[in-house]
């Protein structure tokens, strides 16, 4: 299982998310967007901590408009949770860690 | 017990990082407690975190984006020997010597605390406000106009921050009405004068919102003309507020003197009631609000408290002197 953050994209997004057995977590972030540049070390971490039981994706809103329409993304940075492909929660705001690991738990 | 720090900062703003710089040069070992991450106004760094250009801070002829600004104050007092935690404070005693200061189960003592926690945007406190963060609310407009290219949004408020935000959320929008209070705004001229002759700016005078429609995305507005009480509905797929700050001074009531709106009262400088510790930035100031008075304070409380340790007797000698003063 792949540790750290891997990149998705609009063509990548079903066939990566959809098909998978652990719970998936999707960062739509920006360049230009100051929270998603500060929460994107502490998603590291938790993806590394969590290999395993969660994997964690980062999808550039810029660069892949269709997900972020598809999914209703009207501020970033949002996190996603998805467990057999269903979008099953979503986190809007930089968190820090203790509370994006108690917004996750349900799903470790 | 822990061990005893010369300085605790707490906040990480233009204040606290220059007060940081300045204890640091000192010797002072400060230990900056900066805050955890958040995209409401708290975050480490402050409120810049969540501009982009910032035009008006002395020595930058071309501007600086607002994050790059404070990794620069950031950076610049970690070359001196500051160091950080990125968490948040969670209780404070300055009733007892050396102060307590409290980051969960966490304790740290310090000889002089410096108080710079500013100050985060108010919402209006309409009922679906909370629920349509994300879905067309929003408190970071740099981080969210992207996503209303060519919709229709609304930033509530009559100042600087308002006028500055409706300004750059043109650059996606089709239309952004600015709904404010009364019928003229606080915002400085340059502000105006950008806004005024912006063709995608409406503004709507004299009215207050009173409600937000949508079920799960905003899908519109109402607002109340306050002279003739009628109501309209604006159709908006975005709302951007901008309507002032509140201080983030829960953690001082019944500690730290306060105005009636919860900012810190100091005197003589950056004293507050306590002798001992200190208030720079925007939690000591609803006037001025800029990271240059922010920064320029923050230098202030630094210099003052580095005298008052000074002027204070070592450990040594007051060993053994009861903790009550």
């Amino acid at each position: 299982m792949a540790e750290g953050v891997d990149v998705l994209t609009d063509s990548t997004f079903d066939e990566e998310v959809a098909g998978a057995d652990v719970t998936m977590v999707v960062d739509f972030w920006a360049e230009w967007c100051g929270p998603c540049r500060m929460v994107a070390p502490v998603l590291e971490q938790i993806a590394t901590e969590n290999a395993g039981k969660v994997r964690i994706w980062k999808l550039n809103v810029d660069d892949n408009p269709l997900s972020a329409r598809k999914y209703q993304v009207m501020s970033i940075p949002t996190l996603l949770v998805f467990k057999d492909g269903v979008a099953k929660k979503r986190i809007v705001g930089a968190k820090a860690k203790a509370a994006l690991m108690a917004d996750l738990s349900e799903f470790l | 017990m822990s061990d005893t720090r010369d300085v605790v900062i707490i906040g990480s703003g233009p204040a606290g990082l220059t007060s940081a710089i300045y204890s640091a040069r000192a010797n002072l070992r400060p230990l900056v407690i900066e805050g955890e991450l958040s995209s409401t106004g708290d975050q480490p760094g402050g409120q810049l975190m969540l501009t982009t250009e910032v035009e008006n801070f002395p020595g930058f002829v071309d501007g600086i984006q607002g994050p790059e600004l404070m990794a620069n104050f950031r950076a610049q007092a970690a070359r001196f020997g500051a160091e950080f935690i990125t968490e948040k404070v969670t209780r404070v005693d300055f009733s007892e010597r050396p102060f307590l200061v409290e980051v969960g189960d966490v304790q740290y003592r310090a000889r002089a605390v410096i108080v710079s926690t500013g100050a985060k945007a108010k919402l209006i406190g309409l009922e679906n406000e909370m629920r349509l963060i994300g879905h067309g609310v929003s408190t970071c407009a740099t981080c969210d106009g992207f996503f209303f290219k060519g919709e229709t949004i609304a930033v509530v408020g009559g100042g600087d921050s308002a006028l500055e935000e409706a300004t750059f959320l043109t650059k996606f929008a089709k239309k952004v009405y600015v709904i404010h209070r009364r019928d003229q705004l606080r915002a400085s001229k340059i502000m105006q004068e950008r806004a005024f002759k912006n063709d995608k700016v409406e503004f709507v005078w004299d009215s207050v919102p009173v409600e937000l429609l949508g079920d799960t995305m905003l899908e519109g507005i109402r607002v109340r003309n306050v002279k003739t009480d009628e109501e309209t509905v604006l159709e908006i797929a975005g709302l951007f507020v901008a309507i002032g700050h509140v201080p983030n001074t829960s953690l001082f009531v019944d500690q730290l003197d306060m105005d009636d709106n919860g900012y810190l009262v100091t005197t003589t400088g950056t004293r507050t009631n306590v002798e001992g510790v200190f208030a720079a930035g925007d939690v000591a100031d609803h006037v001025y609000r800029q990271a240059i008075t922010a920064a320029g304070t923050g230098c202030m409380a630094a210099i003052d408290s580095e005298r008052w340790l000074e002027s204070q007797p070592h450990e040594s000698e007051i060993a053994g002197t009861p903790t009550e003063w």
